[in-house]
């Protein structure tokens, strides 16, 4: 290997020093001079006329600045949150798009909708002002399922969707896969919930937004996955500024999952109240407000269907799906259950009839978007838990069952749109049965039942689609914005180089794994390569950091703007060596002309470039910088093959993974220490999701009723086990780096396998997520009586 | 009502008049500008603002800046060598990748030193369970467990202060 070549290596991360020495900048961090604080009212009921807000007591406390309602923001035409992807209905009419006001006009819809927002000289004044807002409600019936909000008489949450329908939406040839399962052998059908989660970054969202007269502009610290997406939508579609008179900054962010990819009320109303105020306004949310009003993931309910032949081999498969968005449509709440989810769902298989329809929700919920996995984890699970179940009815073994169904084929076309370029899923199945000690289960199951213990196995076998999306493809789906990525790469006189993306780290390592990218490119040192992101005032443009795209896009970009770089240094080489362009190689960090001994180092022409005294300036512009924009032909395909081990106390109804075992094709991998950390914390949380968390909302009041950590489980050290991770590389046909992207398919894999070892030990069909010791003693007991 | 309030932070003795309502979170962060102690729950469930107080790991959300009057406190920007040498436990979590997007860190560094301090040879059922004060949801434990386990054999339960 070469000696800059650092691919595939576990490079120690470059941004490690400052978050183990306290000296990451987070947004709450940032201290603005004169800023003041905002607490934002919320509502403390799910469904409420109101009725009167009056002001003049909070104002007269001590240290409030300004006060504003839902009415100071209609009086100053502030529009409303936009919907960034339109679905059409079944019937062709566009879906229904309810108002979504960053401040409550005249009604609230869910347990904190932002009703008003304080703005004082400390945070404790403002919040002690807010407690002197005098606001009165007509309490209104409220519903929260679904299921409930659809029948008739229920309450309504907005006159343009009388039946709280947001569109009915379809895909694939219905009467086709009712004909397969007319004539089918055996046909599995299951129906489920897949429960709401609320994603809890660790690092509350928080904004800090500052007003200029000077020259009229803004900045808006914000803790955000897309600076220049929350820029456009603020900008053009909310408060009407000029772009260019905006800069978003996201600094270090703490984790986002999701949560922190969407335009917020919040981030709108503090900009816009810096300029009524001429001062900065700093927010940063309680733990409380997190839960009541980041949008929340998943809720689905489903009834799915899988049609077999004799042989077990899949026919077809009918999935319904009741998808509850919540109150108001979040940026994409409306993409994740349909273009994210129902395209999934031939999963690793040949089956070659699929329909699927969905009916997406409003409810008086927090508003649902997407969420680590966003649609592709409902979808695996429909998917896994169908085949699982099919292979046990069918008295098959469940891996055999997924040998016969394999896609083996490429490049293959779905009958859901999408084609995958590449895949091996028989070698990934394999590895993991291997690295499971599957062939050792049934001793282990006799040992544990020697001690009264129940023991299980359950694979799950998924696939996702990252690296979202050729443009043209999202924008015939329905999506409002492109989906390519930008990146400049900035060669210093040095030969130092400073790298520009328009993806967003926030966890993921971003600094480290693209530097060994162009490190390895240009034959420098790691060190010698800074990656700058998360700031609208330096980096050109960007589309953010969701759906696993950031190195199979983001990344591209930066490839993309490196040949520009490499190609420019050949025209500056051959003038300097006195060559030939065409007889000029670069390896290694140095210009050669081939078959001879002359050549030029790296920072060599990179001076040559900014110090262009012997330099073809007829020919050349001087200077090395260039970027790259990038739109992907195709998704990326990760897929793999998760075997899960449970052990359960039928005496307790406590479950224990005895042993997880992750096998994962991400592609090319650049990092491997980073991929397995993602595979980690993806794959708690879909533990999470199967075993300990659950939203709850009260079905009478629409109260919330996990509003706290106390209450809603995010899982700790002791409630996961270590995993045995593993790797196949089947490198991405259409990217040159041979990526597909690795974020998200722990928690897109982790909860079918699971579910699929908690039924096998209990012997039972189902079993609800999450899968709490009460649910799994109620089902180990219910069958032993 | 404003109090004055004394106490000696990585070494250095520090005060500032405050409310007596104000937590010692806020102390620290807003007061002293010692912006590596997070809050991530408001509840004493997350851990992310846990400091070490006269010897012990002390979650600085959930008492006032009041009751820290006269304490020795070592904070997270404290930990390392005053060269900038990472401590044994944070050179533990950059080796094994225990950290991602680093906001429950500077609580997970001092919850470990104390969890090696208080059981130095820990198996991993221990480490899992001590560490139930601390909430991560990037990395899933995996690699913060091995970090732990790592910097029980390099001094990582030992605190210079």
């Amino acid at each position: 290997m070469s000696a800059t070549n650092f691919i595939g290596q576990s490079v120690k991360r470059k941004e490690d020093y400052r978050f183990l020495t306290g000296e990451g900048t987070y947004t709450d961090d940032v201290v603005l001079p004169r800023q003041t604080h905002a607490c934002f009212v919320r509502s403390p009921h799910a469904h409420a006329k109101i009725r009167k807000i009056a002001k003049d007591k909070a104002l007269k406390a001590p240290g409030v600045v300004a006060i504003f309602t839902g009415e100071d923001i209609a009086a100053a035409k502030v529009g409303g949150l936009p919907c960034g992807w339109l679905i059409t209905d079944v019937n062709g009419a566009p879906m229904k798009e309810p108002p979504h006001p960053v401040l409550a006009q005249g009604k609230v819809r869910y347990v904190g909708d932002h009703v008003a927002v304080v703005i004082a000289e400390s945070i404790e004044q403002a919040r002690d002002a807010a407690d002197l807002l005098e606001t009165d409600y007509e309490v209104l019936p409220a519903v929260v399922n679904a299921s409930v909000a659809r029948a008739q008489g229920a309450p309504v949450l907005h006159d343009i969707a009388p039946d709280n329908t947001c569109y009915v939406w379809g895909i694939g040839d219905k009467a086709a896969v009712d004909k397969a399962f007319a004539s089918a052998h055996h046909v599995t059908t299951l129906e489920f919930v897949n429960n709401r989660l609320i994603p809890n970054a660790i690092e509350p969202r928080a904004a800090n937004a500052q007003y200029s007269r000077s020259d009229e502009s803004y900045t808006l610290y914000v803790a955000n996955q897309n600076p220049h997406v929350e820029r456009l939508l603020m900008t053009a579609f909310v408060l009407g500024l000029p772009e260019h008179k905006v800069r978003v900054v996201a600094p270090d962010v703490g984790g986002g999952f999701g949560s922190k990819i969407y335009l917020y009320a919040e981030d709108v109303v503090l900009t816009w109240a810096a300029k009524q105020v001429n001062r900065p306004v700093k927010w940063t949310a309680e733990r409380a407000e997190s839960f009541q009003s980041d949008a929340h993931g998943r809720d689905h309910v489903t009834r799915a269907e899988l049609a077999l032949d004799r042989e077990g081999r899949f026919l077809g498969m009918r999935v319904m799906t009741t998808a509850n968005v919540g109150a108001y449509l979040s940026t994409f709440a409306s993409c994740v259950p349909t273009i994210l989810y129902a395209t999934l769902l031939a999963g690793q298989y040949t089956t070659p009839l699929i329909y699927c329809e969905v009916t997406a929700v409003f409810t008086n919920t927090a508003p649902v978007d997407a969420y680590r996995g966003a649609g592709r984890p409902e979808a695996t699970y429909v998917v896994e838990r169908l085949v699982e179940t099919a292979a046990r009815e069918m008295n098959l073994e469940p891996a055999e069952i997924r040998r016969r169904n394999f896609i083996r084929q490429f490049p293959y076309q779905t009958p859901v749109a999408l084609q995958y370029d590449t895949g091996n899923y028989e070698a990934t199945l394999a590895e993991a049965i291997q690295a499971a000690d599957v062939a050792g289960f049934p001793g282990r199951k006799a040992e544990a039942a020697k001690r009264g213990k129940l023991r299980g196995l359950g694979y799950a076998c998924y696939i996702e689609a990252c690296g979202i999306a050729p443009s043209n493809i999202a924008g015939s789906l329905g999506a409002r914005a492109g989906l390519f990525e930008a990146g400049e790469v900035r060669v210093h006189p040095t030969g130092k180089v400073t790298v520009f993306t328009g993806s967003h780290s926030h966890g993921q390592g971003h600094e480290t794994t693209f530097a060994q990218v162009v490190a390895s490119r240009l034959g420098i040192a790691v060190e010698d390569v800074d990656i700058v992101h998360g700031d609208t005032g330096k980096v050109l443009f960007g589309m953010g950091t969701y759906g696993s795209r950031s190195i199979a896009v983001g990344g591209t970009a930066i490839v993309k703007a490196l040949d520009k770089i490499v190609a420019k240094g050949r025209k500056i080489a051959a003038h300097l060596l006195e060559a030939s362009e065409a007889d000029i190689e670069f390896t290694d960090g140095v210009f050669r002309v081939a078959g001879t001994d002359k050549q030029a180092p790296f920072a060599q022409v990179s001076l040559a470039a900014y110090v262009p005294h012997n330099y073809p300036l007829d020919k050349l512009e001087p200077g090395l910088n260039e970027n790259a924009f990038y739109d992907p032909t195709n998704f990326t395909f990760p897929a793999g093959s998760y075997v899960c081990e449970v052990e359960v106390d039928p005496e307790t109804g406590s479950t224990q993974i005895v042993n997880f075992t992750a096998v994962d094709d991400f592609g090319k991998i650049i990092n491997p220490m980073i991929v397995e950390g993602q595979v980690h914390g993806g794959l708690v949380q879909g533990i999470g999701q199967a075993l300990t968390e659950a939203c709850v909302y009260d079905t009478d009041s629409g109260q919330l009723v996990t509003g706290s950590m106390q209450d809603y489980c995010v899982p700790r050290a002791d409630d996961v086990p270590s995993f045995r991770i593993g790797t196949k590389e089947t490198p991405c046909t259409h990217n040159p780096l041979g990526v597909k992207g690795c974020g998200e398919a722990g928690a897109i894999g982790s909860p079918a396998a699971l579910i699929n070892a908690l039924t096998d030990a209990l012997g039972v069909r189902d079993l609800e997520m999450p899968a709490t010791p009460q649910r799994v003693w109620r089902a180990a007991n219910k069958k032993a009586a | 009502m404003t109090v004055k309030v004394s106490m000696s932070v990585n070494g250095k003795p520090v005060s500032g008049e405050v409310e007596e309502r104000t937590l010692l979170v806020s102390f620290i962060r807003e007061t002293l500008r010692l912006t590596g102690t997070h809050v991530g729950c408001d509840t004493a469930q997350c851990g992310a603002c846990t400091v070490v107080m006269d010897g012990r790991a002390v979650k600085s959300c959930n008492m006032l800046a009041m009751q820290a009057e006269g304490a020795e406190l070592v904070t997270i920007e404290g930990i390392a060598e005053p060269d900038g040498t990472l401590h044994p436990m944070q050179e533990a979590f950059r080796q094994h990748h225990g950290l991602q997007c680093g906001f429950c860190t500077p609580g997970m560094v001092i919850s470990a030193i104390d969890l090696l301090k208080n059981t130095p040879n820990p198996t991993e059922r221990e480490i899992r369970e001590q560490l139930d004060g601390n909430l991560c949801r990037c990395t899933g434990y995996h690699n913060i467990v091995k970090a732990i386990a790592a910097a029980a054999q390099t001094g990582g339960g030992v605190l210079r202060r």
